[in-house]
């Protein structure tokens, strides 16, 4: 099966190296960042590509764009991680929609296109009889759409919540622990490169919301977009509030939750005994499921990082192979 | 309630005993020997707090010790949720804030614990109200959402499992 990566990020490094290591019958044959592409259907030499866009910073040569890739016949999966637009999805939306429409399947760790126009791609890749899979764009490594939509098929969902912003969640703890101001704790944040350098979608809860879209659409055909979640984010919590809670043996954590029920969709900080499943440590992620069949099934594991959210793309992609075949 | 039990050592216990047992607090214990109906019969009379939707099985374990049940007082509910308000708490008029709620006739406040910030700085404070009953919890709940709307606080409530 032929893969073509859009974005040679950490991301898209992190799937090339596994690729290229490991025997998984995948072959890249095109790759793109956002200032040049490579194309060779018979499948590239990524440890050159990788060297070179590590020296020049640049993974082929400017007169390759993303579109020759795309509209090209030298893949059969497209794998879309390009940086995150919230408000357009774009120009990730258009590589996918593109891709869809050929023919091709899509795997992408991109948040902005599947919240913002989950009916139509899912529309469209059922009319091209092909597959669209965006494991890595809800909590990182944790295979949470797999089990919801594979491992507890047949289940009904009645509700969802957990911790679904690494940043915030690294806050929050490091003020419980060490008693760190919201400040403090934001600042080393950012110096192990856990925020960005602007962590408002983070610490607003901004970026939690979008995953409760991507869920309350993908798991419920919600049709809902982020103005239909109820977002209050971590940065007025103080940590005489977080000390407040301690003393019950509880503590605060940002919870995000769709209850269909109760037409509940919202991310907030929430008290929460500290005994609870739920009560991760660091840049940790969970989320408990509740079913009708299964009772509560609580996934925990790393939410973002390098090789974490390649996870979540090979495994999407290995389910393609899998159920599709190779094709040439 | 009111109970009338044998009056043999080690009854006392009897009642006692299921009541901790389905994690019940018991309040005060009345007893009297009833000179009308004999000597060997007393009248016990027990105020307790147990957890919600447990008063069955309580009687139930009664009945099986022939312990005789004459009444069931008002069962009153009791329920208490905390919260933890972020803002300008006495700058908003701190009274006013409890005051909505106690004023409501179906919910208290009844623990405040604040910690004093810096000049100026928001304080935190956690407010525990209790009421008799769920649906009351929630509406008295919604109030606070509202007075933290007016008054800017941020109000930070507990994760309920359904
Ligand atoms: N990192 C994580 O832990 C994580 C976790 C979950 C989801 N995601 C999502 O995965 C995606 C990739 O993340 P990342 O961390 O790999 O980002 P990144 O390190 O910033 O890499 C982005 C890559 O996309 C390329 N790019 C930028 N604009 C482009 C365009 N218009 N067309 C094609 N390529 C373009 C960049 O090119 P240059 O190299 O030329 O700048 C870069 O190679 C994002 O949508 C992110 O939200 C990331």
């Amino acid at each position: 099966m032929r893969i073509a990566i859009i974005g040679f990020g950490s991301v898209g490094r992190g799937v090339a190296e596994v690729i290229a290591a490991k025997t998984t019958g995948l072959i890249i044959t095109a790759v793109a960042d956002s200032r040049s592409g490579i194309i060779d259907g018979s499948g590239l030499d990524i440890a050159a590509i990788l060297r070179n866009k590590q020296a020049t910073g640049m993974c082929g040569t400017p007169d390759i764009t993303v579109s020759d890739i795309i509209s090209s016949d030298a893949y059969d999966v497209l794998v879309e991680v390009s940086p995150t637009n919230a408000e357009t999805g774009e120009p990730a939306l258009g590589y996918i929609r593109q891709a869809l429409a050929g023919g091709k399947h899509v795997v992408t760790s991109n948040k902005g296109p599947v919240a913002l126009k989950f009916e139509e791609l899912h529309a469209l890749a059922a009319d091209n009889n092909v597959s669209l899979r965006y494991e890595a764009t809800v909590c990182g490594a944790i295979p949470l759409m797999h089990t919801i939509k594979h491992g507890i098929a047949g289940n009904e969902i009645t509700r969802l919540y957990g911790v679904f912003n690494g940043t915030c969640n690294y806050i929050l703890t490091r003020m419980a622990e060490e008693g760190l101001t919201y400040q403090q704790a934001l600042l080393e944040a950012r110096e192990l490169g856990y925020a960005e350098a602007d962590p408002t979608y983070d610490v607003q809860g901004i970026d939690a919301a979008i995953k409760l879209v991507i869920l309350a659409n993908a798991v419920w055909g919600m049709k809902k977009s982020l103005s239909d979640v109820d977002i209050i984010g971590i940065d007025r919590v103080t940590t005489a509030a977080i000390a407040l809670a301690e003393r019950e043996d509880q503590t605060i954590r940002l919870i995000g939750e769709i209850d269909p029920a109760n037409e509940i969709i919202r991310v907030s900080p929430s008290i929460i005994p500290k005994s609870h499943p739920l009560v991760v440590r660091d840049t940790l992620n969970a989320v408990t499921i509740e079913t009708l069949l299964a009772g509560e099934i609580t996934l925990i594991g790393k939410g973002a990082g390098s090789s974490e959210t390649a996870s979540a793309v090979i495994a999407d992609l290995l389910f393609i192979r899998d159920c599709y075949g190779r094709r040439d | 309630m009111k109970l009338e039990m044998k009056d043999s050592p080690g009854q006392l216990v009897s009642v006692i005993q299921p009541i901790s047992d389905i994690g019940g607090n018991i309040l005060s214990v009345i007893h009297e020997r009833d000179p009308e109906t004999g000597g060997d019969l007393l009248d016990l009379q027990i105020m307790c707090e147990i957890p919600e939707g447990s008063l069955d099985a309580l009687l139930s374990e009664f009945r099986r010790r022939e312990i005789n049940v004459l009444r069931v007082g008002e069962e009153r509910l009791l329920v208490r949720r905390s919260i933890i308000l972020i803002g300008h708490l006495i700058h908003t008029n701190i009274s006013d804030t409890i005051d909505r709620i106690d004023s409501t006739g179906y919910a208290e406040v009844h623990e405040l614990s604040m910690v004093m910030p810096a000049i100026n700085e928001p304080s935190s404070t956690r407010m525990t109200i209790k009421s008799d009953c769920l649906k009351d919890i929630n509406r008295a709940l919604a109030i606070l959402r509202d007075v933290a709307r007016d008054k800017g606080f941020l109000i930070i409530e507990s994760l309920e499992g359904n």
